[in-house]
């Protein structure tokens, strides 16, 4: 009787191993298996160009999710990531072309202009008690209709004619437009855009700030139980706005090297951002079965939406499947988290 | 007695797993009469209710209604047959964005019979003849989300009164309300009683119980403990029969204190209750006891900064101490062990090392990088000291037994030095070897600080504690040393008694 049970919950054990593997490993595997799958059916695509490509194709949404990822670890939300970036890109194009400013004094103006929408939005959802989907909705349509006001609604170029009938012939700086084009030699002369410097170089900070800092540990904190962070002495608001400062910060440095990528302040870029960048931070969750915002998977998750992407592009499916594409895996990757991984509460 | 009953229950059974909570219970309720039922958290209140109002099904046992059989399936079928429930918590009776009206008539919007269409005229006129039946003297085109909490609370009971029931139930409906606010509910409940509705009332506030009750059932542990229903009531033994001893095992050794390491002063929690002194010596267990309600929670998170007090002082080794948060508290080495831990102590996604660092990330890190051995030493510390049964401290906190999660709780703030150690209900959902570890530890490891806890149990406080303060009213009103107590003298102040009648 005794010897049945033990071997029932061995039994049962195993197949509890198997599942673990299954959503431990699942969405890696499935990310090998694509690349795999890719580089035998597409010509060209396992070179070193085109993972560059892949990666530069990732980096701006790539470095909106890492934000975003910081307003998931404490419970909060940031819909305004997109419009930071495209606020931020048409406050660097007003600054160069219109203030003709140079590289650094736009780069500044940018980051602080992510911080204030961050302090606001903080502000909103911690003192004001606004929920904060609604919160950084509002805050979302707010920017959408401020950064058009300056030009009346047009688009950004050197030479442009202002509203007064003036024109304006400030230029891009050099040193600016580089941080969008320029590309470091490594191995292959001329490979890879400081962008995706620039996404390595922000997962492996906010990486590190969430798994090995005090600050990280207590975002967690916040994010799951509230009131026992409270309780343990943690200035809870604080935590909070802080990660809404992040994540504003993170999106105008997107805004940046958009600005930098396309050379004028185009009011009609950037329109996918914010969900390309959520879809990343979601599918985040599912890698390594983490079931939780984390820093590493949503890069992973950014990197599998490109190489999807890319893969599909040089097999000749059409621009506007890609959508399709992506909507279809951010809800496998939710199944993944929430019902498999049996953890569905955040 | 059980002929004339209106509501009649008989060795009612309930099992969860294998877990009993519900041992036979034989319980009668009579027409034009309030019975109170008194019980200790985890005596069994909850789930007999919710098997009377059709929540769970019986594991055994027989209920009859009006000299019929009563097995209700679903709360629909309980209430259809006449047996109507108001929770505990009111927002779960009322729809706060629809107006009085409709909440007073919200059961006939759905279910066979009900109109297609929503017709507002009708919906007034038949909640105006339920409003005039019960005396409610509310607007009722008010929105609910408007109403004060006793209004709220008029409306729910309001609403189940439109079912006309033979039993209404009430499951501790003061517990949020002001005492005036209550007042309102007593007159509304003695209307009810005046009309002939057999009343089940549960509460712990004694002041409630003395107004009201006709009779009293005390629960304990899953069984009837006391039937009290010759005039005049003896609460006392109604709160004896409830809380009453068990056999007891552990005797506690009391030892007292020299040195006093926290006062308090003329602390006042509540709007007209009477002050709190308070001293607590260096290496003292000091256990404050009293029924749900009285202030017990209140009088923990002031001491830890979460709460201001109305008036009074406070001193830690002789220094002023006056936190203005829990930060503050935790800096001046005040430590609380929070009531109801899954609500505001386990941090669910934390494994066991990371729930216990929790408070003292800062002395655990080196420029704000945490030191992660340093954490895992901590960790396996606690466990091996509290006794912890788990698999590794990377074990996650839902894969614990209540017990150990408990123990979890109480390992975070013992894996610092404290000068104050605040517990409040820290057996709450612990079973019996939990509870022995957990109590030990604390009398073990009692040297240098002041220990203080909270319980409504007066075993627990008896086997843990060298002094046992009672509380009530949100005051303290009885200290007694844990050494040939007058037990007698210690229930009547739990139970408000005449030492306190004026209240």
């Amino acid at each position: 009787m005794s010897s049945s049970l033990a071997g029932k919950a061995t039994a049962r054990e195993r197949s509890m191993t198997l599942r673990a593997y299954a959503i431990r490993y699942g969405f890696i595997v499935l990310l090998v298996g694509l690349i795999a799958y890719f580089a035998v059916a597409a010509d060209g695509f396992a070179s070193p160009q085109s993972a560059v490509f892949i990666f530069q194709s990732v980096a701006i949404t790539g470095v909106l999710a890492l934000g975003v990822t910081a307003t998931l670890v404490v419970g909060g939300f940031d819909l305004s990531i997109g419009s930071v970036a495209t606020s931020a890109m048409m406050a660097a194009s007003y600054a160069m072309v219109v203030l003709e400013q140079n590289a650094i004094v736009v780069v500044i103006a940018c980051l602080v202009i992510g911080v204030i929408v961050g302090l606001i939005n903080g502000w909103l959802i911690v003192y004001m008690r606004v929920p904060d989907l609604l919160a950084t909705l509002g805050m979302m349509f707010l920017l959408l209709g401020l950064q058009r006001i300056p030009t009346e609604g047009r688009s950004i170029a050197t030479g442009m004619t202002m509203p007064d009938g003036s024109v304006a012939n400030g230029k891009f700086s050099e040193a600016f437009l580089a941080l969008g084009r320029h590309r470091i030699d490594f191995f292959i002369p001329n490979l890879i855009p400081v962008s995706v410097v620039v996404l390595v170089v922000l997962a492996a900070l906010i990486w590190f700030f969430l798994e090995y800092t005090r600050f990280g540990r207590m975002m967690y904190a916040v994010g799951s139980n509230e009131r026992a962070a409270e309780l343990a002495g943690a200035p809870v608001k604080a935590y909070k706005i802080w990660a809404y400062v992040i994540s504003g910060v993170f999106a105008s440095i997107g805004g940046i090297l958009l600005a930098a990528r396309l050379g004028r302040g185009d009011i009609a870029s950037g329109n996918n951002l914010l969900l390309d960048a959520v879809a990343a931070a979601l599918i985040g969750y599912a890698v390594l079965g983490a079931a939780k915002p984390n820093a590493f998977g949503t890069a992973v998750g950014a990197v599998f939406v490109g190489v999807l992407l890319q893969g599909l592009t040089m097999m000749n499916a059409p621009y506007y499947t890609q959508d399709f594409v992506k909507g279809a895996v951010l809800v496998v990757a939710l199944v993944f988290t929430f019902a498999l991984s049996g953890r569905g509460k955040r | 007695m059980g002929a004339d009953a209106v509501f009649h229950v008989e060795g009612l059974r309930k099992s969860f797993g294998q877990n009993e909570v519900l041992g036979g219970i034989s319980l009668d309720l009579f027409a034009g009469e309030v019975t109170v039922l008194m019980g200790a958290n985890g005596a069994g209140k909850s789930t007999l209710v919710k098997i009377v109002s059709g929540v769970y099904a019986r594991g055994g046992g027989t209920m009859r209604l009006a000299g019929k059989a009563f097995d209700p399936q679903t709360p629909a079928e309980a209430i259809r047959a006449g047996v109507v429930t108001v929770h505990q918590n009111i927002n779960d009776g009322v729809v706060a964005d629809l107006d009085v009206a409709t909440n007073l008539t919200l059961d006939r919007l759905s279910g066979k019979g009900a109109s297609l269409l929503f017709k507002p005229a009708n919906v007034r006129a038949e909640a105006r003849a339920v409003a005039d039946r019960m005396g409610l003297g509310i607007d009722l085109k008010a929105r609910v989300s408007d109403l004060s909490l006793a209004d709220r609370q008029m409306v729910a009971i309001a609403r189940a009164m439109a079912h006309r029931p033979k039993v209404l139930i009430l499951d501790e409906p003061t517990s949020s309300l002001s005492s005036a606010e209550a007042d309102r509910l007593f007159s509304l409940i003695d209307r009810l009683r005046g009309q002939g509705v057999a009343i089940l009332y549960i509460s712990h506030r004694m002041s409630d119980i003395r107004r009201l009750a006709d009779r009293i059932v005390s629960m304990r542990d899953g069984v009837v403990s006391g039937v009290f229903d010759r005039k005049p009531l003896d609460y006392e033994g109604a709160v004896n029969a409830m809380l009453g001893r068990k056999i007891h095992l552990d005797k506690v050794v009391a030892r007292s204190s020299a040195r006093a390491v926290f006062t308090a002063e003329g602390l006042r929690l509540a709007q007209g209750s009477r002050p709190i002194s308070i001293t607590l010596g260096a290496g003292e267990v000091v256990a404050i006891t009293g029924l749900v309600g009285v202030g017990k929670t209140a009088l923990a998170e002031t001491l830890f900064g979460v709460r201001r007090p109305l008036a009074g002082t406070m001193h830690m080794d002789g220094k002023p101490y006056a936190p203005g948060s829990a930060r503050e508290a935790i800096a001046a080495g005040v430590f609380l062990v929070a009531k109801d831990r899954a609500a505001s102590g386990i941090v669910g996604g934390f494994n066991i090392e990371r729930n216990i660092s929790l408070p003292f990330l800062k002395r655990m890190s080196g420029f704000g990088v945490m030191k992660k051995r340093a954490e895992r030493i901590a960790a396996r510390r606690q466990i091996d000291e509290l006794g912890i049964v788990c698999r590794s401290e990377k074990d996650e906190l839902s894969a614990l037994s209540g017990g150990n999660q408990q123990k979890v709780m109480v390992a975070r703030w013992m894996s610092q030095a404290s000068r104050l150690f605040i517990l409040d209900e820290p057996f709450q959902g612990v079973d019996i070897s939990a509870r022995r570890d957990i109590a030990a530890k604390l009398r073990a490891s009692a040297d240098g600080r002041a220990t203080l806890i909270f319980v409504t149990e007066l075993d627990e406080a008896l086997e843990t504690a060298d002094r046992i303060l009672v509380m009530s009213e949100h005051t303290i009103v009885g200290e007694h040393r844990n050494d040939d107590i007058d037990l007698d003298r210690l229930l009547a102040e739990v139970a408000g008694g005449p030492l306190h009648s004026a209240a």
